[in-house]
């Protein structure tokens, strides 16, 4: 049984790339083709089901493009996408495919369209036509999973930028997805509603199984991901678990992305002789390994 | 000289059911050459303070002095205020409209009454600091990268030779190297022009490492305003109200909790490096190489 109650499917990918291509092709007024930018360029890329993905890539590597065929907002040019087993360029299958895998934006005031939250959160369930007693029950569970259910009465203009984000997730995880995409979540919001924003995913990760795609620019939020990919000209250039990725820094800073304070800290000790490990990621890994060296434990 | 705010207070919708204050008795001097960071959740009267420095928000009550002169005077020419100091919007490359960027960044100083060739010299200026290669002027600004929009964004903001520069969170949404070109560029402006910066931003890793002065807004108030080390030294204080210090802060913070004897309030990852080569070595040569640099 999955998180929603529903029977197990077997299907070790919910998302499955082989050589999809994406390009963007412009036109001019007579419709004659101008120029055609490639966005994905032959992406092959698996994401086992239940697993917290983390999307690195430096703005215009690809990373939101990627997201969209994921939702089946765009469809392949070449190549083939598989969300939860089903072909995202059959006509068909667009609804189901966003049913499986849903979407959260940058932006949240571009997402939020009720003047309540629940009755916010309650339309998606509404528009698929889910009976109202179910409707409820979803709204509840959902509020409940953000965090959000004290405000479930309250205008979502009235919400700071992390509440009105977390609403969001909320209306998406009434649609009972299997996986959720979260695109740059936390880029508009300050330190603790990207906090609450990041932790609320890890929630969905961990207790109803929901697989999380997080694309993010602060690699501070990336650390406690199962795997990591970077995506670097439309390709993926880089895939491992965070303690491999992060290790490469010289690699990074050339796909203009970074690595965590702690671990660039932590390496600035070592280069000065100080018995550091490799690969260090989080600040309780560091606070160790410099009481370790400074035979403090 | 500088920018004096006394006493200014902001209310919406005054006089109504939605009536809300989002200035309490503001009292700030920004003297010239400071650069300056503010930080606070989302709400908390940062964007509302910023539009008034330039008078496109008017003060409820209270009184905004620019270089002396009282803004809100009848005489004061408040165009020639919003020539001096330049706003950089949040997102400011939404607001790029013209078919070339050359055109888009002389917009500014062609309203501002300077001839098409004025203009012209300006923009190139601006757009040569901002490191845009020449081979793009000529192009569409749509056709920019995220990173290189919004520097066209704030070389059309420069273009106007603006004595103070006020961003609002100009990095939101940039990749990491984006984000560090943007803080460089705005951070030598400051450094080669003697321009006074005031950056809004929600990085407090950001923050530490580029302004020498912080101003920590809460409902409306300025509730700490110092230098980093001063300001972050209340990072308890800071969670309460949605922010936060940087990471190396609180991972000194620990270290000195657990008995390393160790200088706990370093705010940037060089900081934090001297301090704990201090520490462990039991020499401070770091600290002066630091200095040095």
């Amino acid at each position: 049984m999955d998180a929603w109650g529903r029977g197990t499917v077997i299907c070790m990918s919910i998302i499955r790339a082989r050589q999809l291509v994406h390009e963007y092709i412009r036109r001019d007024e007579e419709g004659n083709v101008e120029s055609i930018s490639t966005a994905l360029d032959h992406v092959d890329l698996d994401v086992k089901q239940g697993d917290f993905i983390a999307i690195l890539g430096h703005n215009g590597s690809g990373k939101s493009t990627l997201a969209k065929h994921i939702n089946a907002l765009l469809t392949p040019s070449e190549g083939t996408l598989y969300v939860d087993g089903m072909d995202t360029s059959a006509e068909e299958n667009i609804f189901p495919v966003r049913q499986a895998a849903g979407m959260v934006f940058q932006n949240p005031d571009n997402q939020i369209i009720a003047s309540v939250v629940e009755e916010d959160v309650g339309f998606g369930p509404e528009n698929i036509g889910v009976p109202t007693e179910e409707i409820w029950r979803r709204v509840e569970e959902s509020l409940a999973a953000v965090g959000m259910t004290k405000y479930r009465h309250h205008s979502p203009n009235k919400l700071s930028g992390g509440q009105k984000q977390r609403v969001a997730i909320a209306g998406v995880v009434a649609m009972q997805p299997k996986c959720i995409v979260l695109d740059e979540p936390t880029a508009m919001l300050d330190p603790n509603g990207r906090a609450d924003v990041i932790r609320t995913a890890h929630e969905l990760n961990r207790e109803k199984g929901v697989t999380i795609i997080l694309i993010t620019h602060y690699m501070e939020e990336v650390v406690d991901a199962d795997k990591v990919f970077v995506m670097d000209s439309g390709k993926v250039v880089m895939q491992g678990t965070p303690r491999q990725i992060f290790s490469q820094v010289g690699k990074l800073k050339e796909y203009r992305l970074d690595v965590p304070q702690v671990t660039i800290l932590a390496d600035l000790l070592r280069q000065s002789g100080i018995n550091i490990p490799i690969g260090v990621l989080t600040r309780q890994e560091l606070v160790e390994a410099v009481l370790r060296a400074a035979q403090i434990s | 000289m500088s920018i004096i705010l006394d006493k200014v207070n902001y209310i919406y919708s005054p006089d109504t059911a939605y009536q809300i204050q989002a200035l309490r008795d503001i009292n700030l001097e920004i003297k010239d050459g400071q650069f300056i960071g503010i930080i606070g959740h989302t709400g908390s009267g940062k964007s509302t303070l910023i539009q008034h420095l330039n008078g496109l928000m008017r003060a409820t009550s209270g009184a905004i002095y620019f270089h002396g002169l009282d803004i809100y005077d009848e005489d004061f020419e408040l165009r020639e205020l919003r020539n001096r100091v330049g706003l950089v919007f949040q997102y400011p490359e939404h607001q790029l409209f013209e078919t070339t960027i050359f055109d888009d960044v002389c917009f500014g100083p062609q309203n501002q009454g300077l001839t098409k060739e004025e203009a012209g010299l300006r923009a190139f200026e601006a757009l040569r600091s901002v490191g845009l290669p020449e081979e793009l002027y000529y192009q569409s600004p749509f056709d920019l990268s995220g990173g290189q929009k919004r520097r066209v964004a704030i070389a059309g903001v420069l273009a106007m030779k603006p004595e103070v520069l006020i961003l609002d969170e100009p990095t939101a949404g940039l990749d990491p190297a984006g984000r560090d070109e943007i803080l460089d560029l705005i951070a030598r402006m400051h450094r080669e022009r003697g321009m006074t910066v005031i950056l809004v931003s929600h990085s407090m890793e950001d923050v530490a490492k580029y302004v020498d002065r912080i101003v920590v807004m809460n409902q409306g108030q300025v509730l700490y305003d110092g230098v980093p080390r001063e300001v972050f030294r209340h990072y308890r204080e800071l969670e309460k109200i949605g922010l936060a210090a940087p990471q190396v802060t609180y991972l000194m913070h620990e270290l000195a909790a657990a008995g390393l004897k160790v200088d706990a309030e370093a705010t940037t990852v060089e900081e934090a490096r001297a301090c704990l080569m201090e520490a462990l070595t039991g020499v401070s040569s770091a600290r002066r190489d630091i200095h040095r640099e």
